[in-house]
């Protein structure tokens, strides 16, 4: 086997409330929606009118600044509303959907004899194509890019997330019909990356057309960002691609059946949950479909409604919808209580890195963490906590601080193509001075972005 | 709690914008974030966020001072009534201490909080607990004979040129507690040198020093060649020799360091540096030893005056120490280098510790900046290997 990629630096926050591996099949959503603000960057400009008729696959809007990028429903249905928030930003598409699904017909030509140019044709006509995702920036990719390779973490490290084993189960045929589509898109190969201990499935360790890279250690080694980084490091002016397990497998389904098929397994977890567990849900479908009548209420507590993890997934509603490359909702409590003398008091309840608090001698307990934040912001004052829980050989500290001075040439030096906020959220999480740094860093993105396209 | 929380709720309007007290805002605020944690959610990023906070780190410090600050107390009494050759039982030796000392650090933190407290004010910012530490620190490194109104005044001076002009917590280059020493030290050297500050001796009516009496410290005898005098090895380990109020015990510092090593509230990493310094300076003055000064064991500069104090509680300043790991090493280790040239080679201070931190707090930018370019050039190099292969 190939040599085994470890990585020390990081954290496994625990959390009450992971997913039993049960999968359940609940009654089709009232609503499904399309969020643009999912898509980085994207300026949605809509392709039909409210009350237009779609099928899945039918498009709804495109992206301003790349107008063959187009985003398409993923059920048939009627597009009843869209919802804008502040300055009439397009917040979301709303589609009533019909009992049965009607779907259009993209062909099942075989790959073979397709190029490369086809492929992405195929892709972007359909919809798919902001499933593949690019570094540096962490948004949709440029079809007009050659990428030096693509990526795909076949598992996930983040607190309570899905076990990619479990929702690849059924689904192989699919999964590997996906890889060999991202094999036509670069000559650089597809890496996927594995965990060296728990992923098991065949479909993962046998994967065929990739070469395959084994991981372990704490989160966020599970991330792409950090795997690209141990395996092939993004250097300045180089783009690399990656997409996740289930949309390569729904890109799987393009090529095989012809269709958008855009059925997706979320785990329903947290401390808030009565009984997480996984379900096969569509797309963006109205999270209380499968929530409802599964979340804890209890006098005076408030649950967040989180689609994706709790380090770097949003905040919805509870009756919103999950997000487009999200796999999990996590619902934990709100922190909006006041607590006497909260920062002095030696407690049980609380999780920590440090070893102020009582967690860091019962390595056993999961918590109940809720979203307070415990303190106003404070300047950097704390330092060489950032690293433990970064395994890259970056300076995040170093690298925030020159994004909050807008020094352009200094976070290209310090590796700003490297790092995606995601890969930062547990700084953020550890941080004492409670300085939000994935929004820092998006900013820092964002600056680069404008500056070199 | 409930009815706490009502009552900061019933007077807050009077601090918040148009209220009679708007400017004592940020005044209300740290008070009531004193006694609540907000019950403010996050909105943006990691919904969840580490126990830990600002609070929470600076008390741990405050807690891990406590021992020095018991033991410098009751040595304070002590050393008193040693001098005045009465025999008194250790409680008594402990409150002549207390009330010694209490004052100073009430002087202490009034003036510095009142100090932070206007430019919060000013800036409209928080307050910030960075002062929680320094407010204690001052105290535990001057002589208990310093006048309370050069306390206040040093306080004040470091607190505005050492931390306030630059930004506020977070943003100082110095450490402030040790600003507040150098500027007693070089404004009214009469008071912080010599032989006769570290022991309280104003008599009473029928008190008189005993025959012999002298009031120097073991640095202040090497100073000038007297070795034989030197305390002993345990008496210095414990504490119970002249010195700022703080400083003397070894013991009482090693207890601080464990609180805050346990915690990791303190850098262990720059710690050991400084001790590595000092040991590896020590054995080369034994090895090319002219003097008898020289020649003493090595470890002895561990255990006398300022040095095991500053390593545990002044370079571990996150703030004003390096900020890299590798800068750490260079930082910490130069401290302790140069802290015993400045005791056995410079003829003109008998003790370094001070001067030493400054010194280095003022290089710390400087080894960062070579630490991140290092980083830099790893990654510059990557790259032009990277193009080689692709071409």
């Amino acid at each position: 086997m190939s040599k085994v990629i470890k990585t020390k630096r990081g954290l496994d926050i625990p959390l009450l409330g992971d997913a039993e591996k049960i999968l359940q099949t609940p009654p089709r959503a009232s609503e499904y929606a399309l969020k643009p603000p999912d898509f980085h960057g994207l300026v949605p400009k809509m392709m039909i009118k409210e009350g237009t008729r779609v099928k899945a696959g039918s498009p709804l809007f495109f992206d301003k600044y790349n107008e063959d990028v187009v985003f398409t429903s993923p059920v048939s249905g009627t597009y009843t509303e869209l919802v804008r928030g502040a300055k009439r930003r397009i917040m979301e598409i709303r589609i009533m959907p019909d009992p049965e699904d009607d779907y259009i017909d993209f062909g099942t030509e075989s790959l073979s004899t397709m190029n490369r140019e086809q492929v992405i044709q195929k892709l972007l006509k359909s919809g798919l194509w902001p499933m593949i995702r690019q570094r540096p920036y962490s948004v949709i990719a440029n079809q007009n890019d050659k990428p030096r390779s693509v990526f795909v973490s076949a598992f996930k490290s983040a607190p309570l997330s899905s076990d990619m084993d479990f929702v690849v189960n059924g689904q192989e045929d699919d999964f590997q019909a996906g890889l060999d589509v991202l094999g036509m898109l670069t000559d650089g190969g597809v890496h996927l990356g594995i965990h060296a201990d728990q992923t098991m499935s065949k479909a993962f360790t046998e994967a065929k057309g990739v070469q395959i890279h084994r991981f372990k250690g704490p989160h966020p080694v599970g991330n792409v960002g950090i795997q690209i980084y141990h395996v092939q490091p993004i250097n300045k002016g180089e783009t690399v691609w990656y997409a996740d397990v289930q949309d390569v497998i729904i890109i799987g389904r393009l090529f095989k059946k012809g269709i958008y098929d855009a059925r997706k397994i979320v785990a329903l977890t947290g401390s808030e949950v009565l009984n997480p567990r996984y379900y096969r849900i569509i797309t963006g479908a109205q999270i209380n479909s499968f929530a409802v009548n599964n979340v804890r209420s209890e006098n005076g507590l408030t649950p967040r409604f989180i689609s994706g993890d709790v380090l770097s997934g949003e905040k919805i509603a509870p009756d919103g919808h999950i997000g487009f490359y999200d796999d999990q909702i996590t619902i934990i409590p709100e922190g909006d209580k006041p607590e006497l003398l909260g920062w002095l008091i030696p407690t049980i309840d609380k999780f920590s890195v440090s070893r102020t608090f009582f967690s860091f001698l019962m390595p056993w307990m999961k918590y109940r963490h809720n979203t307070n934040i415990r303190s106003g912001v404070r300047p950097f004052v704390i330092t060489g906590i950032y690293e433990k829980v970064l395994p890259m050989d970056i300076m995040p500290m170093q690298l925030i601080k020159s994004i909050m001075i807008n020094d352009i040439d200094m976070m290209e030096k310090l590796g700003i193509y490297e790092v995606a906020p995601e890969d930062f959220a547990l700084c953020e999480y550890v941080c004492p001075s409670k300085i939000e740094i994935q929004t820092i860093l998006r900013e820092g993105l964002d600056t680069m972005r404008k500056e070199f396209t | 709690m409930k009815a706490i929380h009502n009552l900061l709720d019933k007077v807050r309007p009077n601090f918040e914008k148009g209220g009679r007290f708007e400017k004592l805002y940020r005044t209300f605020e740290a008070f009531e974030t004193f006694l609540f944690v907000a019950g403010n959610v996050t909105n943006r990023g990691s919904h969840i966020r580490d126990a830990m906070d600002m609070k929470r780190t600076m008390f741990h410090v405050v807690i891990a001072m406590t021992p020095v600050l018991l033991f410098g107390m009751w040595n304070v009494g002590f050393q008193h009534y040693k001098a005045i050759g009465m025999e008194v039982d250790l409680l008594d030796q402990f409150l002549f201490g207390l009330i010694k000392v209490l004052p100073i650090i009430v002087v202490s933190y009034a003036s510095g909080l009142a100090v932070e407290f206007i430019f919060a004010t000013i800036r409209n910012h928080e307050v910030n607990e960075g002062f929680l530490v320094s407010g204690l620190l001052i105290p535990l490194i001057i002589p208990v004979t310093t006048p309370l109104w050069m306390i206040a005044l040093a306080t004040v001076f470091a607190v505005i040129i050492g931390k306030e002009v630059f930004g506020g917590t977070g943003m100082n280059i110095l450490n402030p507690a040790l600003l507040a020493r150098a500027f007693l030290f070089f404004a009214y050297p009469a008071y912080l040198v010599g032989d006769d500050v570290w022991i309280y001796t104003n008599l009473q009516e029928g008190q008189q020093l005993i025959d012999g009496f002298s009031g120097a410290t073991p640095l202040a005898y090497l100073a000038i060649g007297e070795i034989e005098k030197l305390p002993s090895v345990l008496e210095m380990f414990l504490g119970t020799i002249p010195g700022s109020i703080g400083e003397t015990s070894t013991l009482a510092v090693l207890l601080g360091a464990l609180v805050l090593i346990a915690t990791g509230v303190g850098s262990l990493r720059i710690m050991l540096s400084v001790v590595a310094g000092g040991l590896f300076t020590g054995l080369l003055f034994n090895i090319f030893a002219v003097n008898p000064y020289m020649e003493i064991p090595a470890y002895y500069h561990l255990i006398m005056g300022g040095f095991a104090f500053g390593t545990v509680y002044m370079a571990t300043d996150p703030v004003s120490a390096s900020q890299t790991g590798t800068g750490k090493y260079i930082y910490g280790f130069l401290i302790g280098v140069i802290t015993l040239l400045i005791r056995v080679v410079n003829p003109a201070y008998p003790e370094g510790m001070m001067l030493a931190i400054l010194f280095m707090n003022v290089f710390a930018p400087l080894i960062d900046h070579y630490v991140v370019q290092a980083n830099i050039k790893k990654r510059l190099k990557r790259m032009q290997t990277a193009e080689v292969k692709t071409t």
